[in-house]
Formats: C-alpha cells, structure tokens, sequence
C-alpha cells in the first residue's frame, strides 16, 4: 500500500540528492533498490522492489539479480505402459534459485557473448554445471538445462526483461522486478552494469536479503534443525487439537 | 485471505482449506469414514506438493481419530488387546513405508508412486461400495423394510497360523500374525498415501478377522491414532514433510464439519449417501488416474535433490 507512494517520493528523493552531484561528476554510475530486505511472513503474496539509479540515458543499463545458488535436479518424464513416469534425470550445480535480468536494449545488441557469459547477462549464459555427463550427448544435456530455464520461468523465477530498463529524463533509470510468494529466501546479488559501445565502463553491486520472518520462519527452522522435536510438538498439537474437539461437542 | 504454509513453502487460500477441512469433515462425519483418502487427494489438486499433504493429513488424522476415539473408548467399543496388536504392525509398517517414501522420494517416484496407490484403493473401494450400495437399494426397493442377516464368525486358515492369542473382547482366539499382518499393510498405506486406513482394516476386520461389527470402529480408530502418530513423527524426522500450519487449519474446518456431518447423518437415507460417496470417490479417483495418462504440458519438471 505505502510501497506504490514510496517509490516516485524516493525517486524525487534521490533526483534531489544527485542533481548537485552530477555538476562535480558528470560520469559515472549510481544505483539503489528500494528495499534490502524482503520479509515473509504469514501474510506474503510476493512484492516489487524498485531498483532505480543515474547514468547517462546515451549509455546502455543491465540489471541483474540472483538469488542463492544451488544444486537443481530436472526429471523427465517418458509414458511407460500409459502413465508418465519420471524416466530420467540431471542434476545441476551452481543454480540461481532466481534470476532476474533487465536490460535498456536487447542485451545481445548491446554487448558480446563473451561479457555476457563471464557476467551472466542473459538466461542463456547462467553458469550452470551439469553434472554427471558422461555418456550424454550435448543436444540432451541442452535439453536438459532448456527445461530447467523454462520451468522456473513457468514459476516466475527466472525472468529476463528486455527493455524493462527506463531513462525517466537524461539520467535517472529505473526497473521493477517482481518477487513471486515462492520466492527462495536468502542473500541476493543484485548488479547494475553500464555498457558503452559493448563493453562494461562502470557496475554497482549490492545484496539484497529475503527472509522468512515470525511465526513461519520458526517453524520452518523447527521443522529442519529439531526435526524430531518437531515431529513430537506436530503429535502433541494434533492430540490437543482433537481432544479438545471432542471435549467442545460432547457438551454442546 | 491468503496464508503462507511455512513447511508447503507456498501461499494459500486460508477459507480454501478451512473448506476442504469442513467439507471433508462433513462427509466422514456422515458416512463415518476417516477422509483421509480423500483429503490427500484435494490437497495435490490445490497445489500442495503430494509429499507435504501426506505428512500433513497424517497429523490431521491423528486429531480426528483421537477425537472420534473418545467416545468408543467410554462406551467400552475398543478391543483394546487387538487394538495393540494392530497398533504393533501398524508400527512396523509406518517405519517401513517411511523408510520406502524417503527412498522413492530421492528417487523421483514418490508422486507417481501416490498417484498409483491412490487410483488402485480409490477405484477398488469406490467400485466395491457403489455396487455393494446399488444392490441394498435394489433389494430394499423390492422388498420395503429390508432384510437383517446375521453374519457367523468363519474359521479362515489364516486362523490357524501360529502365536495364537485370546482377544476376549472380540471373542476369538487366532493367530497374532492376523491383525499382526493387517496393521503392517495399514500402516504403510498411512505413510506412502497420507490415510488412516479405516476404509481398508474395518472389512478386513469383520469379513477376515472375524470381529463383532460393534467394536470395529473404535478398535479401528483406537488404531489408526497411535500409527498416524508415529508416522506423523516419522515424516517430520525423516522427510520434514509435515506442514503443521496446514494441519491445523485443515482440524479446524474438519472439526466442525464432522459435527454438521453427524448431526444430520441419522436424518438421511443410508444408501443413497454412500452412493453418492462411492461417486465421490470414482471422480477423485478419475481425476487422478487422467492426470497420470494425459500428457503432461511439460516432460521435464524440477525435483528435489538426493
């Protein structure tokens, strides 16, 4: 609610702030999001942080933001007497449990494959590792991260937003990224790269943190690091539940 | 109003599942049947991962059997000596279709795996209880007020196996291995498909074990409280499956609809509800034996590590 007034009033805010400072450094790049911290709780159905900054509107902006890395497994399913049955599987290293790109331009106009591959601009250079490849052809393991690119873009994980990137005026940019309700929790890198005819001229990095917080957080670490102590307090709670159920009707 | 189910990791509909709760309480408390085979089922089609809703219903299970209990435990309902002997292979059987969930779960099969037991059980009983309810009402159509035949203990060899045992309540003596054998099978039917098994051990109960029909449900729920206890404790320590967020919310909805349900359950005509049960429990069954022979929209789907 207060969000949709916060972001053009810290826009106007920072507008403000380095209006002076552009006389001093007519270059250079400056970015912020408008929140470093994401918290879930009970009642999260996903946010939007604004992520906004000065260059200089002739230069070209990429923002990216990955969440924690991770092993990924992607199955696939072949029909086995009729029914679908998860017939095969890899496993990947080194997955982004999100990714977000936004760029001014179509990135793969603006700069090289070689930037991006070494920067991950670009669902298609995630530095992904398959593992256990031996025995598989190179058209299968494509297949393979294919699917799970598309998956978590089915998820609202994965997004690449080509153009989502705007100059409001000569120097200030800004991009929204949405966060879906089943966002990953943990420590982002969000990066804002500035390109000039290709190559990087400046980059700002910072993190971003989503958290799960209050009651669910608790549980969720309950359930994980004392599991068996969990396990006992879900038995205890069912009892009393019921018990205090059938104590409630026999007298009503 | 949307809440986020902590161990899920997803939002929900908070009316969403204190409606399936009621809806599904409504209907055991009228037909008198745990609902579990029905509620695990709902809960895959809302979007909660089949594992999750295996580990959670167990633990609804446990409030709604410690509930239902109470009263057949005071009006002296339960064999107590079969009770335990069932709850023993109900244990064993727990800590077995735990153990298989984990292993099918790192596997990739354990979704399938469900499915597949849920259209097996779900088709059998509905198919059984649809004919079986068609020829009552047949016959009570034919011939109004119905006819009362007295069903007589039959020695099955299964009697005969050794480590016979008295239950004095039940008033047979026959081999331990019996209710033994049944509580394994229901305790991992509890495990792999988040059931109690009431629909599976009170025939067994009366056609195989040979009990008076009086003391069935309550040794059945005398039963099915202690496993779904333990399996309850097993997923949480084992897979970390058991959502009690859902849970609750789903005991609160089921609570009061099995009130409603029982209230009205003597005002209704027994036949035609089970009827309309045994449809109930065609569809469902339909439904996920479709979801396994369509297409799915992607082949490929992201899974859980090893």
């Amino acid at each position: 609610m207060s969000r949709r007034y916060r972001t053009p009033l810290l826009l106007l805010a920072l507008l403000l702030a380095v209006l002076p400072l552009r006389e001093a450094r007519p270059q250079g790049l400056a970015a912020d999001i408008s929140a470093h911290l994401i918290a879930i709780t009970t009642a999260f159905v996903g946010t939007t942080v604004t992520l906004f900054g000065v260059s200089d509107a002739s230069n070209e902006i990429v923002v990216t933001m990955i969440g924690p890395r991770d092993e990924q497994v992607v199955r696939r399913k072949d029909q086995i007497a009729g029914i679908w049955v998860n017939a095969d599987e890899m496993t990947f290293r080194n997955v982004p449990t999100f990714y977000f790109v936004a760029s001014s331009r179509p990135i793969e106009q603006i700069t090289h494959p070689d930037v991006q591959a070494r920067l991950e601009l670009g669902l298609q250079h995630l530095n992904v590792q398959p593992v256990d490849v031996e025995g598989r052809e190179i058209s299968e393991i494509a297949a393979f991260e294919d699917a799970l690119i598309r998956n978590k873009q089915r998820m609202n994980l994965y997004v690449d937003e080509v153009g989502a990137v705007r100059f409001v005026g000569d120097q200030l940019f800004r991009t929204d990224v949405d966060f879906p309700a089943n966002v990953p929790p943990g420590i982002y890198q969000v990066q804002v790269f500035e390109l000039v005819g290709g190559q990087v001229t400046d980059a700002q990095r910072s993190t971003l943190v989503i958290s799960k917080i209050g009651l669910e957080a608790e549980v969720f670490d309950f359930a994980h690091a004392q599991a068996p102590l969990y396990g006992i307090a879900a038995i205890v709670i069912s009892i009393a539940a019921g018990w205090l159920a059938a104590v409630i009707f026999r007298r009503g | 109003m949307d809440i986020y189910l902590p161990i899920a990791e997803m939002s929900v509909n908070l009316f969403v599942l204190l409606g399936l709760g009621a809806a599904v309480g409504f209907l055991s408390g009228v037909f008198g049947v745990g609902g579990g085979f029905l509620m695990t089922p709902l809960l895959i089609f809302i979007g909660i991962p089949p594992p999750v809703a295996v580990g959670s219903e167990a633990s609804q299970i446990l409030a709604s059997s410690v509930s239902g209990v109470q009263a057949h435990m005071r009006r002296g309902n339960v064999d107590v000596k079969m009770g335990m002997v069932l709850v023993m292979g109900g244990f064993l059987g727990s800590a077995f279709g735990v153990w298989l969930f984990a292993l099918l779960r790192s596997l990739g099969q354990i979704d399938l795996v469900i499915q597949l037991a849920y259209v097996i059980f779900l088709g059998t009983v509905g198919v059984l209880m649809f004919l079986e309810s068609a020829r009552t009402l047949i016959r009570t159509n034919r011939r109004r007020g119905g006819e009362s035949f007295t069903r007589r203990h039959r020695h099955l060899w299964l009697h005969g196996l050794p480590l016979k045992m008295r239950f004095q309540r039940s008033r047979l003596y026959i081999s331990s291995l019996m209710p033994l054998g049944l509580g394994f099978l229901v305790g991992i039917l509890s495990a792999i498909m988040g059931v109690g098994g009431g629909f599976l051990m009170v025939p067994a109960m009366i056609y195989l074990i040979g009990m008076p029909t009086s003391i069935v449900v309550g040794t059945s729920l005398f039963q099915i409280s202690f496993v779904t206890a333990v399996t309850t404790f097993l997923h949480a320590t084992n897979n970390q499956t058991v959502d009690i967020v859902l849970a609750l919310s789903l005991i609160v909805g089921g609570v009061v609809g099995a009130q409603l349900g029982s209230g009205i359950s003597g005002r209704l005509r027994g036949e035609q509800l089970r009827i309309l049960l045994a449809i109930i429990v065609l569809v469902v069954c339909a439904k996920i034996g479709y979801d396994l022979v369509v297409r799915p929209v992607d082949l490929y789907s992201l899974g859980r590590g090893h």
